[in-house]
Order: structure tokens, then C-alpha cells, then sequence
């Protein structure tokens, strides 16, 4: 997928956040991530590594929480896991929705206050 | 530069750390300037449409379709998104008569709100009625990528496999009409139309479809008409 400019975005929501709060720096970024988006964590820490060089991001670390993708069922009102696209195992109903999996944000940022650590 | 590993706890001073909460989309700057090239469509009284399908499915061959249909009747406009700056498409829109513009996304995957702004600015969009935007060819990218756009399509084609939906869920939800295309291959390929739709049905119910075929133009007048119908609602708006 298009990691590099998901990580774009992430890193523009972090300056934002981090402007906002007087940083100096930004230790650590909470990411949450469900199931259902094509995005490899391993590829985000990556271009993360590289993009964040001479930002106020610089050294930060990436944290993933990842949400399984749930469905409940539109018939029988199971909730079931949708490892794959299936009808519902209980009822076999095909009439769903998706209640967990879609969540793609930054949730929160650590940062540091202090004028000195910052890199120029 | 400060980059010295042992700067950051080698002082007495007090560091002032806080955890700040955040909770803001990953796609959030794209979705307002998605809202915003909206807002510029709807005072143009433009309706507008986002096609996304694979490489090869026919999203070209289906636009010239469409200007066939339509273009002595409505005004249209075409925005190509080709992640190299060919304009082979483009070319193909502007030989039909139909004013287009090419956005190299310079090798990205799909279009984004932001190049569909400039896309936007290079347009003439006086008396336009109708705006089609063909994306990159890929089946994951534009998934969730909004343009801001009125209505998102997919074209499937038949030789793809019927298999798609279940492979590239995310491209099916949240689009408002799917095409079939290349139904006229359907002798020779292996696609269970039932196995596609049930599919298809999971993810996006009720979904509007049209199997129609570039080639013989079947089925395109049932989209242009749906097209149709689109644009005079724009314009009763
Ligand atoms: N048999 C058949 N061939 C088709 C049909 N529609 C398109 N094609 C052929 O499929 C090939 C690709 O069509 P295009 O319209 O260029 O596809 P595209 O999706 O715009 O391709 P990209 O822009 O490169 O992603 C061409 O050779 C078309 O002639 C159809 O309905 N039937
Ligand atoms: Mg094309
Ligand atoms: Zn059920």
C-alpha cells in the first residue's frame, strides 16, 4: 500500500500537535490501526526512520495498537471475527457490519518540553 | 545539530514530558481539502465521479463510452491520474473532443485531495455538467482516499476473476455503483457471476451494478443513464 505518504500524514499530524503544546520534541507517537487497513507496520517504521530526520520527531518511537477486525451479524446479532470475508457462522446471513477493523489514527504523543533537547 | 545519544538525560534540570492526546484521523487533512474541492464542485453545479478498478480493466475505454453517450447532451470533463507522465489516456479524451487534464502523481499509487485540486485548477469548469476523475489503475490504493467526489466507482472486469472482492475487500465498500466490464469475454473466461456478487453483496449491500462491455457497448447505456439522472439532480439542486 502507500505507507510513505500515510507516514507523510502522521508525521504533519504530529508537528501540528506538537507546535500546538510548545515541544521541543516528541518521544513517542501512539498509533491505532485496525485489522481492515492494508497498512504494514514494519514499512510505516521505516519511512518513519527516515522522514522524521531534522523534525521535531526525530528518535521517536512508533507504537501500533492493532484492532482485530469484528463484524456483527445483521440477522442474529453474533459477533464474529472476519479473518476473511464470510457469511456469518451461526446463521450463515451474508448481511453484516463491520464494528472493529477501521480505525486508522494517532491517538496521542509524547513530548518533551524542554527548549534544549531539540533538534535544530 | 544535536544528535549525541547521551545529551537527552545527562542534566539535572527538570524535563517537562507530557502525553498528549491526539485522536485525529490519519486521513484527516485529506478529507478536508476532500470537502473542500466538493464544496468548489457543488457551487459549479458539476457532478463528479471517481473511477477506480485495476490496470487494464477498461476505465478509459468506459469514459470514452460515457462521451459517447452523453457528451451531446452535457458538458463533461476528464481528470487523468497516471503515476508517470504519459498522457496516452488523456490524449484518447481530448481526441473525443472532451477537455481533460493529466495529474503525474510522480509515482504514487493513487490520487489524492490534494491532486485533485490542481487537477481542478487546470480545468475550465464553466458549464461543465459532469467531472469524471480516472484514477491509478489499483485495487488497493484509492480504497478510503477521498477526492471529493459526489460518487465512487469501481469497473471489474471479467478476466480479473470472480474472485476480487474477496482478495480486495476494502476497493468495494464505500462506492456507490459498480461496472462489470468485458462481459463480452464471459464465454471464454471461468467467472461465476454468483460467487462475484455474493461477494460483492457482503461487503457493499444493495450496491448499484451494471455489467456492461466497452467493447460492444452493451449495458453502458444503463450507467449513462444513472449518469444522467445524477446530473439533473446536480442541476435541480
Ligand atoms: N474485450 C474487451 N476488451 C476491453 C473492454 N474494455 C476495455 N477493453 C480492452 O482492455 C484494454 C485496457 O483498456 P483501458 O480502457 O485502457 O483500461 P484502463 O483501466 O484505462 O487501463 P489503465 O489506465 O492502464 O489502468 C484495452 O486493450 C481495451 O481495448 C471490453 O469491454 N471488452
Ligand atoms: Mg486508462
Ligand atoms: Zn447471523
Amino acid at each position: 500500500m502507500h505507507e510513505l505518504a500515510v507516514t507523510q500524514n502522521i508525521l504533519n499530524i504530529c508537528q501540528r500537535h506538537a507546535t500546538q503544546e510548545n515541544a521541543s520534541q516528541v518521544t513517542d507517537v501512539y498509533l491505532v490501526i485496525g485489522d481492515l487497513s492494508s497498512i504494514i507496520d514494519d514499512s510505516v517504521q521505516f519511512y518513519w526512520d527516515f522522514i522524521t530526520k531534522d523534525t521535531i520527531c526525530e528518535h521517536s518511537l512508533l507504537h501500533f495498537e492493532r484492532i482485530a477486525a469484528k463484524a456483527k451479524c445483521l440477522s442474529c446479532e453474533n459477533e464474529f471475527a472476519l479473518k476473511q470475508l464470510m457469511p456469518c457462522p451461526q446463521c450463515h446471513s451474508a448481511r453484516f457490519k463491520i464494528i472493529t477493523g477501521e480505525e486508522f489514527y494517532v491517538d496521542s504523543i509524547k513530548i518533551n518540553k524542554n527548549g534544549e533537547n531539540h533538534v535544530q | 545539530m544535536c544528535n549525541s545519544a547521551s545529551h537527552t538525560h545527562d542534566h539535572d534540570h527538570d524535563h517537562d514530558h507530557s502525553h498528549v492526546s491526539v485522536v485525529e484521523n490519519i486521513m484527516n487533512q485529506n478529507d478536508l481539502l476532500a470537502r473542500h474541492n466538493q464544496k468548489l464542485l457543488d457551487a459549479s453545479g458539476i457532478f463528479a465521479i471517481n473511477i477506480m478498478a485495476s490496470p487494464g480493466a477498461g476505465k478509459t475505454s468506459v469514459i470514452l463510452k460515457i462521451i459517447e453517450e452523453l457528451s451531446d447532451r452535457y458538458k463533461i470533463a476528464v481528470i487523468e491520474g497516471d503515476t508517470a507522465p504519459v498522457t496516452i489516456d488523456a490524449d484518447k479524451i481530448v481526441a473525443a473532443g472532451v477537455p481533460a487534464t493529466q495529474i503525474n502523481t510522480g509515482g504514487n499509487c493513487h490520487l489524492d485531495a490534494h491532486m485533485m485540486m490542481h487537477g481542478l485548477d487546470a480545468l475550465d469548469l464553466k458549464g461543465v455538467d459532469l467531472l469524471i476523475v480516472e484514477n491509478v489503475g489499483n485495487l488497493v490504493c484509492p480504497a478510503g482516499v477521498a477526492l471529493g467526489t459526489h460518487a465512487n466507482v469501481v469497473i471489474a472486469s471479467i478476466p480479473e476473476g470472480d474472485d476480487k472482492p474477496y482478495k480486495y475487500p476494502n476497493i468495494y465498500r464505500g462506492i456507490d455503483v459498480i461496472l462489470m466490464n468485458k462481459i463480452d469475454l464471459l464465454p471464454y473466461v471461468d467467472f461465476d457471476m454468483d460467487y462475484f456478487v455474493t461477494g460483492l453483496e457482503m461487503l457493499n449491500p444493495g450496491l448499484t451494478s451494471f455489467p456492461v462491455s466497452a467493447k460492444t457497448s452493451e449495458g453502458i447505456d444503463g450507467f449513462a443513464g444513472w449518469l444522467e439522472a445524477r446530473i439533473l439532480e446536480k442541476r435541480a439542486a
